[in-house]
C-alpha cells in the first residue's frame, strides 16, 4: 500500500516537473531581446565591432533560429542527458559552472535547517510548558528580532563587527584560494571554518519563526484532552508531553518539509551577495540581470525540483508519522 | 461515625478550589465534603459549572495550571494498604506520589472518547502503557494482559483490535477502550465524569451495564459525574447535588429521588422531560424565561389545528457516499414523511442514522441522488429539489434552521446584531433601520434584553447561545424551522427553558418545525409525529401515542427500553441483552429484515401509525412479534 503510494507519487512528479519546466522556459522567452541580442546591443553601443561570426555559431549551435517549442525540447532532453546547457556569460556549460557551486548551496541549505531545528524545538517547548513566563517572553523576544531583522543586514552588520573588533574578514565559504581546487583536508577544515557564520546568520530568522510555530502548535495540544488522559495514567509528565502532545505537534513540521527546502536556498541570495558566498544564490541574480537563460532556467528548475522532492519527503513522512492519514484518494461530500 | 469513616475509600473534607483568572482568584468549589463508600458507586449531580469536574480533577491532582487547591482535605485509604490514608491535597502535583495513584489506584475517563484518546497510537499501546506504569510486564506478557482487558470491556476480537487506531472505533467501542485503560491496572476507585453523555441511548445502556458487571467483578468504587438523572437513578447507590460549587443536598439514592427536600433538586427533577407528561403539560424551567409576545408582523396567518394541510412532503430520498473506487455507502434510503402545517414533526435516531442528511438534503445544504420535496406554498407546491440559484435563493428564506453545537454556530468575530441581521443582509431585507429595528424585536421574542446587541457571541451562555441562533432563523420570517439536535449540547435545566420557547414561539407564530434529535423524550414532548430512523430508513412512523405506547419495530422498542429514566421504579433491565448494535438488522425478528431488494414495505397499523416490514406480513403478524 505504502510502496504503490510512494511509486504514484514519484510518477506525479514527471508531469508537474514537465509543467514547471514549461513554465519557467516561457517566462525566459517572454522578454523581447534574448542573450545575444543585449551583448550586440552593448559592444555597439561602446563602439566595439561585435564578432558576428561568433555569435551566429552559437545561435545556430543552441538553436536560436529555431522555433522556441523545439529549443525547449532540446533544453529538457538535455536535462536528462546531464546537460544543463551553455552559460553565454561565462562561456562554459553550466554543470561545469555550478558544479561545486551547488554542491555547496546544499551544505549550507541542510546545515542551517538543522541548526533551526536543533535550536527551535528545545527554546519552542521550553517557552510552551513556561508560557506567559519570563524565560518566554525573553525568548519570544530574542525569536522576534530574528524574524525582524533582515538577513542581508544581518550579515552586514556581523562583517562590520567581526572587522572593527576582530579584524577578521568573515565573507565567504573557504579561503579564496580553495575555490575550485580538489577537495582536501585543508580545505574541508576551510569550509568548516567558514560555514557556521552564514548558517546561523542565514538561520536566524527561520529559527525564529519556527521557535514561535512550536510554542502556538504545542500550546493548543497541550489543552487537549488526550494530553489530561495521558497523565491520568499516571505518567511522569515529561514523558507524556515527548509521546502524545510533542509527537502530534511534529505533524507541523513534516508538512513544512517541502516549504523549508526552497526558501531556505533562494531566500539567502542576497546574504550570500553580502557575504560573497560560493553559492548558487549570486550567480541565479546575475544570470537573471543578463538574461543568461540557459544558466537561469536551468537554477529555476533545480529549485522546482526541491521543492517537489520535499513535498514528496514530507508526505512520505507523515503517512509514517499520522495513521489517519488515507493513502487512496476519494471525494466525500 | 469512626466506623463508616474507616470504610470509605474516598472523603473529600471541606475542599475548597480556585481559579486565577486574571489575576484575581475566583473560589468554584467552596468547602465541599462528600464520601465513597469501597465498592459503591456515588453519583455526583449538577449543571455546568457547578463545579463537579473540578472536583473529579482534584482528586486526580489534575486541576487546569491556573487552579489551586486553598483549603480542605482530600484522603484516600487504599484497601490494599490496609490502614494507610493518603491526603491527596497535600501532594506536590505531578511528584511520584500522585503518579502512583493516577492511573493506579485511581482511573479515569471521561466524557468524549474520540479527544481523549490520542489519535496517532492505537488503542493497544494506549492501554498497555497504563500496565507497564503500574504494573510492568514482560512484552510478550503485557500483550496478553491487555488483549484480555479488551475482552473483559467488550471487544470482540481484542487481538485484532489492539493494533487498531481510535477513528476506526465507534464511540461505544472508543469509551469501551477508554474503560480498559482506566481499568487494566484494577484500581480502587474509578472516577467516571460524563461517561456516556456523547453516547447514543443504546451504546448508552451497554456501557453503563458494563460499567456495572466491571465493578462486581473488580470490586472498585465509581465516582460517578453526570448531569443525567436518569443515569444517576440507574447506576448510584449514593447521590451528592452539587450547584455552584456547594453542596445541596446529599443521602442514598433512595432519599434523594423519592424525598428530595431541596427545592434546587425538586427543580432538576421536574426539567427533564420523560415520557408520561400528558399533551400539554409544560416543562418547568429552572429560571423560567417570561415569553415575551412576538410582534405582529412576525406572525403567520393562524393554523386551523382540525385539518391541517401537509406543509412539506418528502417522497423517496436516497443519498450515498462513496469513493469512485470503494463500494458506496447508503446514508439514506427511500425516506418518505409529510409534515403538516403548524406541527412539529420529530426525527429519531442514533448517529449515523441519517436522520441530519435528511434535514440538509431538505434545506438543499447537501444534494440528495434521488426523491423528492413538495414545499405546499400558500400559492402552490414548489419543488425544492429542482429549484435553482435565482428561484433558490428567493425560496430560502421559507425554511431556516437551528443547530446543534451553539458555540460553532455561532461567528465568534461578529456581534450578536451581526449575527442576526446577517440573513436580512444577505436577501436584501428592508433598511438599515428596519433591520435594526427588527433584530431588536427579535431578540425580545427569544427572551433577550436588547441591549445585549452589541455584544459577542463569547459572552453568553450556552442557552443565550442558542436563542440567538433561533433569533436568527427567525429573522427572515420562514413557515419552517429545522433544529437539528437544538438542546443535546445544554444542560437539563437550560434546555428546558430553550423547548418552552421554541414550543411558544410554535404556537404564537405558527410555525412548522422538523425536529431531529436522538433523545427519545425530548422529542416525545416535543412533536406530534415522529419518524424513527435506522440505518438510512425510516423503520416506524406514526402519532406520537401510538408509536411510545404500542412500538411495533424491535429498534423502536429497544430505543425506548434503553432510556434511563428518573425513576427508581422503573430502572433499565440490563439483563436484556443490549449487546451488538440495536441498529443491526441481523438482531431483529425475521419480518423486519430485508431478505430481498424491495423485500419491505411500510405496513399500515391504523391510525397513521406504519411500520417497515416484510411486503408480506400483516399488521397483525407484525404487532405480535
Amino acid at each position: 500500500m505504502l510502496l504503490r503510494y510512494i511509486l504514484r507519487r514519484i510518477l506525479i512528479m514527471v508531469p508537474t516537473l514537465l509543467v514547471t519546466s514549461a513554465l519557467i522556459f516561457t517566462v525566459m522567452e517572454l522578454p523581447p531581446s534574448d542573450y545575444f541580442e543585449t551583448l550586440q546591443a552593448e559592444m555597439a553601443a561602446q563602439g566595439e565591432h561585435a564578432d558576428t561570426s561568433r555569435i551566429e555559431f552559437l545561435k545556430r549551435e543552441y538553436g536560436f533560429d529555431r522555433p522556441p517549442v523545439e529549443r525547449y525540447f532540446r533544453w529538457i532532453g538535455g536535462f536528462v542527458r546531464g546537460d544543463f546547457g551553455y552559460s553565454f556569460e561565462y562561456e562554459m556549460p553550466v554543470r561545469d559552472l555550478v558544479g561545486e557551486r551547488l554542491g555547496l548551496t546544499i551544505l549550507v541549505s541542510f546545515s542551517t535547517i538543522l541548526l533551526t531545528w536543533l535550536v527551535a524545538f528545545p527554546i519552542g517547548i521550553y517557552s510552551a510548558t513556561h508560557p506567559y513566563s519570563w524565560g518566554d517572553y525573553g525568548l519570544t523576544f530574542v525569536g522576534l528580532l530574528g524574524i525582524a531583522v533582515p538577513h542581508f543586514l544581518l550579515a552586514l552588520i556581523t562583517m562590520y563587527f567581526a572587522n572593527v573588533w576582530f579584524g577578521l574578514s568573515i565573507g565567504g565559504l573557504m579561503d579564496p584560494i580553495y575555490f575550485n581546487e580538489p577537495m582536501s583536508w585543508a580545505k574541508v577544515q576551510s569550509i568548516l571554518a567558514h560555514l557556521w557564520i552564514p548558517v546561523i546568520i542565514i538561520g536566524a530568522g527561520g529559527t525564529g519563526t519556527m521557535v514561535r510555530a512550536i510554542r502556538a502548535n504545542l500550546l493548543d495540544e497541550l489543552q487537549k484532552q488526550y494530553y489530561v488522559t495521558a497523565k491520568a495514567k499516571g505518567l511522569p509528565p515529561g514523558k507524556a508531553l515527548v509521546k502524545y502532545p510533542l509527537r502530534m505537534s511534529l505533524n507541523f513540521f513534516v508538512s513544512n518539509i517541502g516549504d523549508i527546502l526552497p526558501t531556505v536556498v533562494s531566500g539567502s541570495e542576497l546574504t550570500a551577495v553580502v557575504l560573497s558566498l560560493q553559492t548558487t544564490g549570486p550567480l541565479l541574480l546575475r544570470a537573471l540581470q543578463s538574461q543568461d537563460m540557459y544558466l537561469a532556467g536551468s537554477f529555476l528548475l533545480f529549485l522546482s525540483c526541491l521543492t517537489v522532492i520535499g513535498v514528496l519527503i514530507s508526505d512520505i513522512a507523515l503517512a509514517f508519522l499520522d495513521p489517519r492519514i488515507r493513502l487512496q484518494g476519494g471525494s466525500l461530500k | 461515625m469512626k466506623e463508616t469513616a474507616s470504610k470509605d475509600l474516598l472523603r473529600i473534607e471541606d475542599l475548597h478550589v480556585s481559579f486565577a483568572v486574571h489575576g484575581q482568584l475566583n473560589e468554584v468549589v467552596k468547602g465541599i465534603s462528600l464520601r465513597v463508600p469501597a465498592g459503591r458507586t456515588v453519583a455526583l449531580v449538577g449543571e455546568s459549572g457547578s463545579g463537579k469536574t473540578v472536583i473529579s480533577q482534584s482528586v486526580m491532582g489534575l486541576l487546569p495550571r491556573n487552579g489551586v487547591v486553598h483549603g480542605g482535605r482530600i484522603l484516600f485509604a487504599d484497601p490494599a494498604k490496609e490502614g494507610k490514608v493518603i491526603d491527596i491535597a497535600a501532594l506536590d502535583r505531578d511528584g511520584k506520589k500522585i503518579r502512583h495513584l493516577r492511573g493506579g489506584r485511581i482511573g479515569m475517563i471521561f466524557q468524549e472518547p474520540m479527544s481523549s484518546l490520542s489519535p496517532v497510537h492505537t488503542i493497544g499501546d494506549q492501554i498497555q502503557e497504563a500496565l507497564q506504569l503500574h504494573r510492568p510486564h514482560p512484552r510478550k506478557e503485557a500483550r496478553a494482559v491487555t488483549e484480555e482487558m479488551l475482552r473483559l470491556v467488550g471487544f470482540r476480537n481484542p487481538h485484532h483490535s489492539y493494533d487498531q487506531y481510535p477513528f476506526e472505533l465507534s464511540g461505544g467501542l472508543r469509551q469501551r477502550a477508554m474503560l480498559a485503560m482506566a481499568l487494566i491496572c484494577r484500581p480502587a476507585l474509578l472516577i467516571a465524569d460524563e461517561p456516556t453523555t456523547a453516547l447514543d441511548v443504546t451504546i448508552q445502556a451497554q456501557v453503563l451495564k458494563l460499567m456495572k458487571e466491571l465493578q462486581s467483578e473488580m470490586g472498585m468504587a465509581i465516582l460517578l459525574i453526570t448531569h443525567d438523572l436518569g443515569v444517576v437513578a440507574n447506576m448510584a447507590d449514593e447521590v451528592v447535588v452539587v450547584y455552584r460549587g456547594r453542596v445541596m443536598e446529599a443521602g442514598t439514592v433512595d432519599d434523594i429521588f423519592r424525598h428530595p427536600r431541596h427545592p434546587y433538586l425538586k427543580a432538576l427533577l421536574k426539567a427533564s422531560p420523560d415520557f408520561d407528561m400528558a399533551e400539554g403539560e409544560r416543562l418547568v424551567a429552572l429560571r423560567e424565561v417570561p415569553p415575551t409576545a412576538p410582534p405582529a408582523d412576525l406572525r403567520h396567518e393562524p393554523v386551523l389545528r382540525a385539518a391541517p394541510t401537509p406543509l412539506l412532503n418528502v417522497r423517496n430520498l436516497r443519498k450515498t457516499y462513496g469513493s469512485k473506487h470503494g463500494a458506496s455507502i447508503v446514508a439514506v434510503e427511500d425516506v418518505s414523511f409529510d409534515i403538516l402545517r403548524g406541527q412539529c414533526f420529530g426525527l429519531v435516531g442514533e448517529s449515523g442514522s441519517g436522520k441530519t442528511t435528511v434535514g440538509n438534503m431538505i434545506m438543499r445544504a447537501r444534494s440528495a441522488d434521488s426523491g423528492s420535496v413538495i414545499f405546499n406554498d400558500r400559492t402552490g407546491p414548489v419543488d425544492v429539489l429542482a429549484l435553482q440559484d435565482e428561484e433558490l435563493r428567493t425560496f430560502r428564506p421559507r425554511m431556516q434552521m437551528i443547530f446543534q453545537d451553539p458555540v460553532s454556530s455561532l461567528s465568534p468575530r461578529m456581534t450578536v446584531l451581526d449575527i442576526i441581521r446577517e440573513p436580512m443582509i444577505v436577501q436584501g431585507r428592508g433598511t438599515d433601520a428596519e433591520q435594526k429595528k427588527r433584530a431588536v424585536e427579535l431578540m425580545e421574542c427569544v427572551g433577550l434584553d436588547p441591549r445585549f446587541l452589541s455584544r459577542y457571541p463569547h459572552s453568553f451562555s450556552g442557552g443565550q447561545r442558542q436563542r440567538i441562533g433561533i433569533a436568527r432563523a427567525l429573522a427572515l420570517n420562514p413557515d419552517l424551522i429545522i433544529c437539528d439536535e437544538p438542546v443535546s449540547a445544554l444542560d437539563v435545566s437550560v434546555q428546558a427553558q430553550v423547548l418552552n420557547l421554541l414550543k411558544d414561539l410554535q404556537a404564537s407564530l405558527g410555525l412548522t418545525y422538523l425536529f431531529v434529535s436522538h433523545n427519545l423524550a425530548v422529542v416525545h414532548y416535543m412533536a406530534e409525529q415522529i419518524a424513527v430512523m435506522a440505518r438510512g430508513r425510516i423503520v416506524e412512523i406514526g402519532p406520537r401515542e401510538a408509536l411510545f405506547r404500542r412500538p411495533a419495530h424491535p429498534y423502536t422498542r429497544a430505543l425506548l427500553k434503553a432510556v434511563p429514566l428518573p425513576d427508581l421504579d422503573r430502572k433499565l433491565d440490563f439483563d436484556v441483552a443490549f449487546t451488538g448494535g440495536a441498529s443491526d438488522p441481523a438482531s431483529w425478528p425475521e419480518e423486519f429484515r430485508a431478505t430481498a431488494p424491495g423485500s419491505l414495505e411500510m405496513i399500515d397499523l391504523g391510525g397513521g401509525h406504519f411500520v417497515l416490514a416484510d411486503r408480506a406480513c400483516t399488521a397483525r403478524d407484525v404487532t405480535a412479534a
